[in-house]
């Protein structure tokens, strides 16, 4: 009896002992994979999905396979609060996600607070104002594409009036201020200024009162599914007036749910699989064979996110999240030598990162480069 | 001025395919006091049905609809009937209420589960171009939103008026055990109020979807919209629901322009209330009568 115990005691701690030796490094992906914002957050889950099966078979971080687990915010930012507490709980090493502004603002605090580093796909230009030191971007804030909008509505189209339609949400209200912001110092006219609903429906009404604005041009800043219900009115209403918009509503998911209706449509872009270089155009063949669907922004900030994880970790060899969010601050990782961030890219003392970017239109249904920019 | 038509334009095209779903709403509870609260998602539901026929089975879209249709009639019809409405009816209205409610819940977390949580595009009937009407831009789709929407429920109520079943119909919904004595199946008819109503969702849906995108929680905000008409314009009359399906449709587009975009929901809302304190049997509706 007492050698039978003996026996099962020893079983036991051999296999906890060989279980410590090969623990994953668990990655918790906080996103919006139901709601409203399942359009960005089900797609960046899949990007970041895609990038650690790809580190896992390339042998892992530091040699450790990463288990990533993923957690639903259903697009609801106390969910994501909560959420975010649970993957904390749960022992993850770094936190990715959300994608939403409005549930980041409320979550990162709980990051915060627990010392977590945070890869959000938010850019809301508020995330990176908070002095919050455990906070990073995967793509730019909204503020930074603002000035080379209004740039090409001023200099390129000669406009003077603009109507602006936004998602009065943090994540719109982020992009509208900066937008506003920079169109009045260029000494354009906000002649209609239109707040939506997130998850808005019926966008008649809006449509009716930016056409009898008397606007030159339109400024859209709203997620993917409200953007394309835009456009389709846009189109429904015979609205002819150039349509600009910040990386959403030109992207590859409002086209498609626009259908024609996004023709014409033309923005800045910081991240899109139409990109002139060959590693993002190699991970958008990828993804489009894996998922079935093309990637987007949000697919690939996931994806660039996940390989930060894995860069920064194996340049201070440990899974230390307080040094990870040390040496985030001030970092560059080049394209050449970390293939996985697909272009050169740098992090500021905020968090806040910097990166070439591009100008597109929407021509057959597909995103055109017309211009790329250096970063700034 | 063109704004306002504009406005008016979109509001009906809305408002008629809202009517529908609340038509369908009102022949329910007229015919077997069912409130069915998942109204929403059976305008919900067909789109996938025909989304699921195009993208996975290869159906043409025109053949998709019908199908969808077809399906909607025996799913959401009969099949409802049978498996949630005679179960529950017996125990009187609230647990039937309770029983629909969380029906919605299980059909808007199954297209989320087993179809997709993103929206999705849906192909239209009808083109986008526009016509110029005193000025205002009015697509081919709206028209044929308002005409189609209108040209249904004007075929239901002759359907209803003009002939024998309609009028066995109105009977049952009138006086059931009258209408029994006098030799009406009733069980048959009330069968024929719950299969139009499948009918009328799956139109409803076909036509809506292709502005709305076909998303899981399209229910909450079309079932809201199709229980406040019902309200608003006379629960017990079918041109109660048709007047409400209207105004509701017109008045969300006018507050939104002329009051407030970030409280358009609420005006509705505030009219629902206005209408219960004023006029409760609604707009056209009588105080006791009944009829579908």
């Amino acid at each position: 009896m007492i050698k039978k115990f003996t026996t099962t005691v020893s079983a036991v701690a051999l296999a906890t002992v060989a279980g410590m030796a090969t623990a994953d490094v668990r990655i918790a992906d906080v996103a919006e994979l139901s709601g409203a914002g399942a359009a960005a957050g089900a797609v960046w889950h899949d990007g970041i999905v895609m990038a650690f099966e790809e580190i896992n078979a390339s042998g892992g971080i530091l040699g450790e396979k990463v288990d990533l687990v993923a957690y639903d915010s259903q697009t609801d930012p106390q969910n994501s609060r909560a959420m975010v507490q649970k993957a904390i709980d749960e022992g993850t090493y770094v936190l990715m996600g959300t994608v939403y502004s409005s549930s980041t603002v409320v979550n990162m605090l709980v990051a915060q607070q627990n010392g977590m580093p945070q890869l959000t796909g938010s850019e809301s230009p508020t995330i990176t104002a908070k002095g919050n030191p455990y906070i990073f971007r995967t793509a730019f804030g909204a503020q930074k594409g603002m000035p080379k909008i209004g740039s090409y509505l001023k200099d390129g189209l000669g406009a003077k009036n603009i109507a602006v339609i936004w998602a009065n949400t943090e994540f719109g209200k982020g992009g509208h201020d900066a937008f506003v912001k920079i169109a009045e110092g260029m000494g354009m006219n906000i002649i209609a200024d239109v707040p939506t609903e997130q998850a808005q429906v019926d966008f008649a009404a809006d449509v009716a009162k930016i056409k009898s604005s008397g606007a030159d041009a339109i400024f859209a800043y709203m997620t993917e599914e409200e953007s394309a219900r835009f456009l389709i009115e846009a189109k429904k209403q015979g609205v002819d007036l150039p349509i600009a918009g910040d990386t959403v509503l030109i992207s590859q998911k409002v086209i498609d749910l626009a259908g024609g209706a996004a023709e014409g449509a033309f923005g800045h872009v910081g991240l899109t699989a139409e990109a002139p270089i060959p590693a993002i155009q190699e991970m958008a063949k990828n993804f489009q064979a894996k998922f079935g669907y093309g990637a987007d922004h949000n697919a690939i900030k996931g994806y660039l996110g996940a390989y930060t994880v894995k860069y920064v970790t194996e340049k201070i060899g440990s899974f230390d999240a307080e040094k990870f969010a040390e040496t985030m601050h001030g970092l560059c990782l080049d394209a050449a030598s970390h293939p996985g961030v697909l272009m050169d890219v740098c992090w500021d003392d905020t968090g806040e990162m910097s990166r070439a970017s591009f100008l597109v239109e929407v021509k057959d249904n597909k995103q055109q480069i017309t211009k790329t920019l250096p970063a700034n | 001025m063109t704004e306002l038509l504009q406005i008016l334009i979109s509001g009906l095209s809305a408002g008629a395919i809202y009517a529908l779903a609340a038509v369908g709403f009102t022949l329910l509870w007229q015919a077997s006091q069912t409130i069915n609260f998942a109204q929403g998602e059976f305008v919900m539901i067909p789109a996938f049905i025909a989304l699921a026929l195009i993208t996975k089975l290869g159906f043409p879209v025109w053949l998709a609809f019908i199908a969808a249709i077809l399906l909607s009639i025996v799913f959401l019809g009969a099949v409802f009937k049978r498996l949630v409405v005679e179960p529950m009816i017996s125990h009187g209205t609230l647990p039937l209420v309770i029983a629909t409610i969380a029906l919605g819940l299980l059909l808007k977390e199954a297209v989320k589960e087993f179809y997709s949580p993103l929206g999705q595009p849906f192909p239209g009937l009808f083109s986008h171009d526009t016509i110029s009407v005193f000025g205002a831009a009015v697509s081919f789709a709206d028209i044929a939103n308002f005409v189609v929407a209108m040209g249904v429920i004007a075929g239901l109520q002759w359907f209803l008026n003009k002939t024998r079943t309609g009028r066995c119909m109105q009977a049952t919904a009138q006086n059931p055990d009258v209408a029994q004595i006098l030799g009406v199946d009733i069980k048959r008819m009330v069968l024929y109020t719950f299969l139009i109503n499948g009918a009328l969702a799956a139109i409803a849906s076909i036509l809506i979807t292709p502005v709305y995108l076909a998303k899981f929680s399209n229910g909450e905000v079309l079932g809201l919209v199709a229980f406040i008409a019902a309200i608003v314009g006379g629960f017990n009359q079918i041109k109660g629901a048709l007047v409400g399906g209207l105004l509701i449709g017109v008045i969300d587009n006018l507050s939104a322009v002329y009051i407030s975009a970030e409280y358009r929901q609420a005006v509705p809302m505030i009219l629902l209330i206005l209408i219960i304190m004023v006029r409760p049997q609604g707009i056209m509706g009588e105080s006791e009568g009944r009829a579908v």
